[in-house]
Parts: structure tokens; sequence; C-alpha cells
């Protein structure tokens, strides 16, 4: 399952991914110019409540990606981690979009549709798109003087079911609702502003309500897939790397990696405080599984050509972890071979005094007793990589290319 | 949706000007092409931002070091990096392709200034300079255009891309009054 978005760099090549942007782009450029967006007169009507194509091709394509969209992260067809979403910066971004309104109804154009002009030979258009490339340059000679206000207000990947509390499938339904409203206030205005004849306002159109609504209905039935069905979908092709262990890093491995400073890695110590705070792996930071899951959002943006390894008692709460975290499309998390415990079992010998090994401990317990919470003190908490040069290891981490959404405005 | 019917002879082999799509046909068209782009790619629609990159890559061939020192430009051009290697700069070229043809197909290729009836030919290419390079200005600073930030990110139910298609919308109606001698 998650086929899409597919791996463009592996399966074309660097530059040979490009001849799928250049397709759409086609399209886009297309469909743009057969919507009329190459003429600025019926471009700036929009404002004048004339003609208000703009505003129904745009809500109207949003409103149609939108459902297609999560109807197809609803079945699992397409993976939403991987989906590039805009991330906030609230007060730049309200501000930009006031000047480009300024610019809009001067200029007639936005961006894209001074390049569909330009390419028709309208010479508006093309004035207007150099104009564009000209405001583009001195906003990069300028942004260095004001890059705090640039960067304000920033919220990362946010999106309005996360703001509004709601399920993705109501937001999407009342997104519906709201863009019919839309078109009913705009053609409201075509007839009695803009005089449009009634010829404008086939009866096919209103078909059209219906069928989005209809269109709407699953993804509000079927919902957002959780992580523990997400896991359930990936399970197939995922499982495996449990089960031949690749995803089990040895204490030699991580040992050598850790010292080794062009590598990445960031050890997540998964146990309960009190465990870390008697002992743990140097350098490991704390943190709760549930806050960790919380994270996995963040870590896939912040981290790229990183490794995090996460690390038990033993294996039975990472393993889990792992597998929730890999439904959360974070890439290339390992899980500390034998946890803690065989951390302890295999460096501990050299303790002194030496440490008593709890025999009685159940499954996910430290079965170590330690008289003292010296948290990394410990000598054996932290191990030079000539200490473990002469343990073999099956190397296991690899770090997994970026695939997905990058992001092109930015 | 009558088109003329006017054969291609008696235009003496010129393209017929074929009417525009219905705006809820073009709005589905353009729906479905959003989505195959997030679907297959992962990323939205794009326009601004390849067209950043072709002015870094021209201030590249001329001020390399300028370039390697500015903190904005360099993950654009700094370095070694190719201001080419880049998705959106394609899909920019690809929308240049795709309007030009759409435009030679449907007759709407020639040679035109659109403007309204009280201002010169000459006044509207100056306004549509100038509300270019605000436009231009302004998606730089919103890190995005209308396509990629009000569309994509519209589709995705980005907070910012909301907030932002209505500053857009707002800007541009407070405006519409006062330059009204523009456009009517």
């Amino acid at each position: 399952m998650n086929p899409f978005p597919l791996p463009l760099e592996s399966l074309l090549g660097q530059w040979g991914q490009y001849i799928v942007y250049l397709v759409i782009g086609v399209a886009f450029g297309a469909v743009l110019e057969m919507a009329g967006f190459g003429k600025s007169t019926k471009l700036a009507a929009q404002f004048y409540f004339k003609e208000m194509t703009v505003i129904k091709v745009m809500f109207g394509a949003i409103v149609v990606a939108m459902l297609l969209i999560f109807m197809a992260t609803g079945v699992g067809l397409l993976d939403f981690n991987l989906v590039w979403v805009n991330p906030t910066y609230l007060w730049s971004g309200i501000v930009g979009g006031l000047i480009m309104g300024v610019g809009f109804i001067l200029g007639g154009f936005c961006p894209g549709t001074s390049l569909v002009a330009a390419a028709t030979l309208k010479l508006d258009g093309v004035l207007f798109a150099l104009g564009v490339l000209f405001g583009i340059f001195v906003f990069g000679e300028t942004v260095g003087s004001f890059e705090a206000f640039y960067n304000s207000g920033y919220l990362g990947r946010f999106t309005l079911p996360e703001l509004f509390g709601l399920e993705t499938g109501t937001v999407v339904l009342l997104v519906v609702l709201m863009a019919l409203g839309v078109f009913a206030f705009a053609e409201y205005m075509e007839r009695y502003v803009g005089k449009m004849p009634a010829r404008a306002f086939p009866r096919w159109r209103m078909a059209l309500a219906p069928v989005l609504l209809i269109v709407a209905l699953p993804t509000v039935t079927i919902g957002q897939p959780t992580l523990a069905a997400r896991w359930e979908q990936i399970a197939p092709q995922k499982a495996a790397l449990l089960a031949e262990r690749q995803v089990y890093v040895s204490a030699a491995e991580l040992i050598s990696v850790t010292t080794d400073p062009r590598a990445r890695i960031i050890l997540f110590d998964v146990r309960s405080e009190a465990d870390y705070n008697l002992f743990h792996i140097r350098d490991a930071r704390h943190i709760a599984p549930e806050a960790l899951l919380g994270q996995a959002k963040q870590l896939r943006q912040d981290y790229t050509n990183t490794a995090f390894v996460l690390i038990g008692n033993d294996e039975v709460l990472p393993t889990e972890l792992w597998k929730l975290l890999t439904a959360a499309s974070l890439p290339n998390v390992y899980i500390l071979e034998g946890g803690v415990n065989a951390w302890l079992d295999q460096f501990a010998a050299q303790a002194d005094p030496p440490l008593a090994r709890r025999e009685d401990a159940k499954p996910g317990e430290l079965a170590y007793r330690f008289t003292a919470a010296l948290g990394e003190r410990y000598p054996f908490a932290g191990l030079h990589k000539d200490a473990v040069a002469n343990i073999p290891f099956e190397p296991k981490i690899k770090l997994a290319g970026k695939r997905g959404g990058s992001g092109g405005c930015g | 949706m009558a088109a003329p019917a006017i054969s291609r002879k008696a235009t003496r082999g010129k393209r017929v000007e074929r009417p525009y799509l219905h705006p809820y046909v073009a709005a589905s068209l353009l729906g479905v092409v959003l989505f195959l782009a997030f679907l297959i790619t992962g990323n939205g629609l794009g326009a601004s931002g390849g067209l950043n990159r072709l002015v870094v890559m021209v201030q590249d061939w001329f001020v390399p070091q300028h370039v390697n020192t500015t903190a904005y430009l360099i993950p654009m051009a700094g370095g070694e990096t190719n201001p080419l290697d880049n998705w959106v700069v394609w899909m920019v070229f690809g929308t240049l392709i795709g309007g030009a043809l759409s435009g030679f197909f449907n007759g709407r290729l020639k040679v035109e200034i659109n403007r309204g009836a009280h201002i010169s030919p000459r006044t509207r290419l100056l306004v549509a300079f100038v509300g270019g390079a605000i436009m231009g200005y302004g998606a730089r600073l919103a890190r995005g255009c209308t396509s990629g930030q009000a569309l994509s990110g519209g589709a995705v139910l980005s907070v910012g891309s909301w907030a932002f298609m209505l500053a857009v919308f707002i800007g541009a109606y407070a405006l519409a009054y006062f330059v009204r001698k523009l456009w009517n």
C-alpha cells in the first residue's frame, strides 16, 4: 500500500525526474490558458464583481483536488506524510498576500497566469512577467534586512483540521459547502452586476453540487487512517524488516557510528524517566513514547540523513514504537539490539563494584540493580570505539533517500 | 457553448478563436492536474519559485561571489548548486509550453495588449510591469504565489495558505475601487 507519491528520483534519476514536472507544467499551463487566465481583463473583472471566473476556477480546483487527495490518503493510496504541505509563516504570509493583492489589481495577473499570457504573446503579460522577475530580484537583495519578519508567525506544517480540532473529513465537507456558497454568490454577482446572459449558467452545472457532496461523503466516513491502521496497511512490506532483524542495531555498531563525526545519529531513550535517571547510554535523550510519536512530524521535517535509534530496556516497547513511527513515515528508525539490558550484559562486567543482575526482571524492566541514579556518568555508559574494535557486527544503519514533496516555492 | 460556425477556409488558414472553457469545467481540469501533481510527486504546482531560481541563475553568472555570500540566495545557487536542479523550474518551462500550445490550438496565440478602455497601451504596459514587480516581491515574501500557496496549500488544507489566500483577495478588493480607471 501507499505506492504514492512515487520515488521519482530513484525511478528516473536526478535530472530524469524533471520530465515529470515538465509534463505536469504543460498540463497546468494549458488548463490556465483554456480557462481564460491569459487575459488580464478577464482576471481583473473578478475584482469588480463582473465576471467571477478567477474565484470559481480557483475554489473549484482546490475543492476537486482536495476531495481526490483525501480520498486517496483515506484508502491508503497516497501517503499524506510525504505530501508537501506549505509550512505556515502566518505574518509574512498575510503581508505578502496583501502586497500580492495590490500587484494583482494593478497588473492584472499572478505569476503563473502571466507566464501563460506571455506564452500566448500578450504583451501586457510579458511586461508583467518581467516585472515579477524584477520584484523577485529586489526581494532577494532586501530580505536580509528583515529576516525576523520574513520568518515570523512560524507554525510549521499546520493544517485546518489541526487548527479547528476537527476530523479531516469534516473539514473537507465544510470546505465543499463553503465553496458551494461562494459559487452561488459569484453567480449572483455575475447576473446582477455583470449582467451576464442566462447561457453563461447552463443547467448541467446544478448537477455538480450533489456530485461534490457525494464524493465528499466517503472521505468523511472512511476518515484518515490512524498510525495503528497505517501500520496494518504497510505491514506486508515493512514487517519483514523486523522479522529479518534489519533494523536492530548492535551495541558495537552503535558505538562505532556515534563516535564518527560524520554520522548523524540521535538516540531516543523511551524507557521510564526513573530508569533513565538510574542509568542511560551516553548522549541518549529521554522521551516518552507518546511524546516521540507527537514529534514524528517535526523530526521528519527537521532532520534529513539522520538515523534515530530507539532504546528500551529490551526490544519489546521499541519494536512497537518502531511500527508506529514507520507508519508516521519517519525514515531511518532503528532499535538498539537487546536494549539497555543487553548493553549492560555486554559492558557492565567492568563495573566496580559489580552490578547485580535481577533474575526476576519481567519483559520491559531494567534487569540490573543500581544503587545510585548516576545516569550517564558510569564509565560503561559510553565507550570509545577502540573498546569494541574486536567485536564483529553486521552494519544495519543505511540512510534512506528522501521521497515525496519538498516544496518548490521556498 | 455555441461555437461560431466559421470554417477554417473562411478565415484563410488562420485558426478560429475558440471560446474559453466554462469556469466549472476549467476548475475540474485544474483540480485533476493539481491532484495528479500531488499524487505522483508529492509536490503541488508552482511558478514563482521557479522564476526565482531563474533570476538567481542570472545573478550567479555575473556576481557569483555575491550569491555565495547572501543567505537567501545560497540554497538556490550558492557554490556548485545548479539553480536548474529543482523541480519547480521545470514546471515553469512546462507552463510556458502548455500555455503556448493551448493558445495555438485555440486560435488565441496572437500579439495583443489586453487593457481597460480608458488607458493607453503604453500606460497598460507600464502598470503591468509595476504590478508584476509588486506581485513578485509579495510572492517571495509569502513564500509562494497563487499556484504554490493558494492552490497547492489550499488543497492540502494548510492554515498559512488559507490565510494567504484571504489576504490576496482582501488586498485586491481593497484597492480595486481606486484603480477602476485601469480596467473599466
